[in-house]
């Protein structure tokens, strides 16, 4: 049985448009124009226990309105939807006890409250039973690492610090799924690494079942087993991260650092960067086998190094939303 | 109702966090209380002088204004003259829309606060002020205990309507989005028909229906005449199906009003 099922989920927004000048702003007052603007134009998905979905699209593709429509916060005007046998604007408040929320920039701690007292007031607020409480906090204090930051208040924490808390925060009612919308987004290396790590210890250790929204690509390789990509309001693609690839692109890319600077001119690959020593090669596998081109390339350069590497994330999803435009 | 009784524990542990964030704004309570003061030491020269000045007999005797006016000056955060400023900043970054992911009833998690900023500012200025006034300035105690039990159960439901008051405020932010314009409507109205400009029996005769039939004179002007003992003790058993009813309805018509206003910010999206 599916954690969620989303089927053919449309959402329509009136916008009212305002012609420029003061003529315009006083026809306004009289008559408005409104533009639709189909934020979900017919989605559908299932996601089982346990999934860790990545949810990417460009900008205003819907993504946030799914999660919306997801927590229950945005009403659908048609299509069904059901998270753990609920309809979450329907028995809104049974359904947002059950899951978690993470959205990046913005913060559900309290911001002038140390983060402890926070926690405790989450404690109060989702009816946790205070022994279960005191060993979830205590879990979530060990994996993230915030001991230090517990009387602080929030508006005192640095942004990396922060999400940590509130990633806490989201999980301190034990919630079947979380939603994470762009937890990564302005964090520094350090600070994304220790988030990405946790969440896949959480997705693996406790079964959480999560979809991350996000434009960091690296978010998505390091964690994510199923991607749907959306634009348009539309899903583009739905499946494993590999498929994603075949299905856009089977290119893959040769580097190679040679001893000299001299070009390299070969029949089945072709040269896509040059910088300095280093010649980035763009061949399709399945005209010429990697260790063929190998082979060839090492017989006519003296190469000092080389390695082979699959056409980054970026250029695959950028590909992806321009056929589809 | 069962849901909401078993949600209490929520919604005090919110009104108790909020009630100690308030408590921080240190430099706020003392200027309050030096402003307090002279104003009650201006109206009460005012006062005064109209009593020295008119030989009519007035409907209020001149210690028990005195004792009115510092009443009003105490308690002068309980009026619902502004809107929370927590929830004009999450109306105007969007960020309110995620108040609809806490598991709770968000009119009642809207009052709580409400509560709270209607009592956390007074602690600091109330009991300085009234225990200066009941030294130095002529200020009186209740004449008995009767008075004064009648004073502190009017002085509850002063707070819970003028939360109610307030929250109607917060959920007015939905559709104004500053609040700067009713804020300064209904603080001015508030001020003038709680009877904290002139009390309220000081007002012509024509005004008075108009005036009783408003929840105000439930937040300051009732209670303080319990406390003077203006109105007999025994008038509360008369006042508190008023103050019950008008909580009740206030509270209703915030439910419905916010209820609008959930859908309204839904349909927007953002």
């Amino acid at each position: 049985m599916p954690h969620i099922i989303v089927e053919n989920l449309i959402k329509t927004f009136h916008i009212a448009q305002r012609q420029p000048g003061v003529w315009g702003a006083l026809r306004g007052v009289i008559h408005r124009n409104y533009r639709e603007i189909a934020a979900l134009d017919g989605i559908s998905f299932a996601i089982e226990p346990g999934e860790l979905v990545g949810y990417i699209g460009p900008n205003g593709a819907g993504k946030s309105t799914t999660v919306k429509v997801l927590s229950g916060i945005l009403v659908p005007d048609a299509g069904h939807c059901e998270i753990l046998g609920r309809v979450p604007w329907k028995e809104r408040i049974a359904h947002v006890a059950r899951i978690g929320v993470v959205f990046g920039q913005r913060t559900q701690l309290w911001w002038d409250l140390p983060v402890i007292e926070s926690f405790d007031l989450l404690r109060d607020i989702y009816r946790v039973d205070p022994r279960q409480y005191g060993q979830t906090r205590d879990e979530l204090i060990a994996l993230l690492a915030l001991e230090d930051l517990l009387d602080i208040p929030v508006r005192q924490l640095s942004l990396g610090q922060r999400t940590r808390c509130d990633l806490a925060a989201a999980l301190i009612h034990r919630p079947a799924i979380l939603f994470l919308d762009e937890p990564t987004i302005g964090l520094d290396a350090v600070a994304k690494l220790a988030v990405r790590d946790f969440i896949k210890r959480l997705n693996r250790e406790q079964n959480i079942t999560v979809i991350l929204t996000t434009h960091d690509m690296d978010d998505i390789e390091a964690l994510c087993t199923r991607v749907m990509v959306i634009a348009q309001g539309q899903i583009l693609s739905d499946g494993t991260l590999e498929a994603l690839r075949d299905r856009v692109t089977k290119e893959r890319r040769l580097i190679v650092d040679l001893e000299g600077t001299e070009d390299i001119a070969d029949p089945d690959a072709h040269v896509i960067l040059r910088d300095g020593h280093r010649v980035h090669l763009a061949f399709d596998p399945d005209r010429i086998p990697p260790a063929e081109l190998i082979a060839r390339i090492t017989a006519h350069h003296p190469v000092r190094d080389l390695f082979v590497e699959n056409a980054p994330i970026e250029e695959i999803i950028s590909r992806l939303y321009a056929e589809n435009r | 109702m069962n849901t909401y009784l078993s949600d209490s524990k929520a919604y005090a542990a919110v009104c108790s966090a909020r009630f100690r964030t308030l408590l921080q704004y240190r430099a706020a309570a003392f200027a309050g209380f030096g402003t307090q003061l002279f104003w009650a030491l201006i109206y009460i020269m005012i006062f005064e002088a109209f009593y020295r000045s008119s030989p009519a007999t007035q409907p209020m005797t001149y210690p028990e204004v005195v004792t009115y006016i510092w009443l009003c000056q105490a308690f002068l955060v309980i009026l619902p003259f502004n809107a929370d400023p927590d929830i004009r900043a999450m109306v105007r970054s969007g960020n309110v829309v995620y108040e609809l992911l806490r598991p709770a009833n968000l009119y009642f998690f809207w009052y709580s606060r409400a509560i709270a900023q209607r009592t956390a500012p007074g602690v600091f200025r109330a009991l300085p002020i009234l225990i200066i006034a009941l030294v130095f300035f002529e200020m009186d105690l209740p004449p008995d205990f009767l008075a004064a039990g009648a004073w502190f159960i009017s002085m509850i439901f002063a707070v819970l309507i003028s939360a109610a008051l307030t929250n109607l405020l917060n959920i007015s932010l939905l559709w104004t989005l500053s609040g700067e314009g009713i804020s300064v409507l209904l603080a001015a109205s508030a001020g003038l028909l709680s009877g904290l400009t002139i009390p309220l029996v000081f007002f012509p005769d024509w005004s008075q229906a108009f005036i009783a039939f408003l929840p105000y004179r439930y937040v300051m002007d009732i209670p303080f005449r319990f406390y003077l003992g203006h109105l007999s003790a025994d008038q509360i058993w008369n006042h508190l199906p008023f103050q019950i009813g008008h909580l009740v309805a206030l509270i209703a018509a915030g439910r419905l009003i916010l209820n609008r206003g959930i859908r309204r910010l839904v349909a927007q999206g953002g």
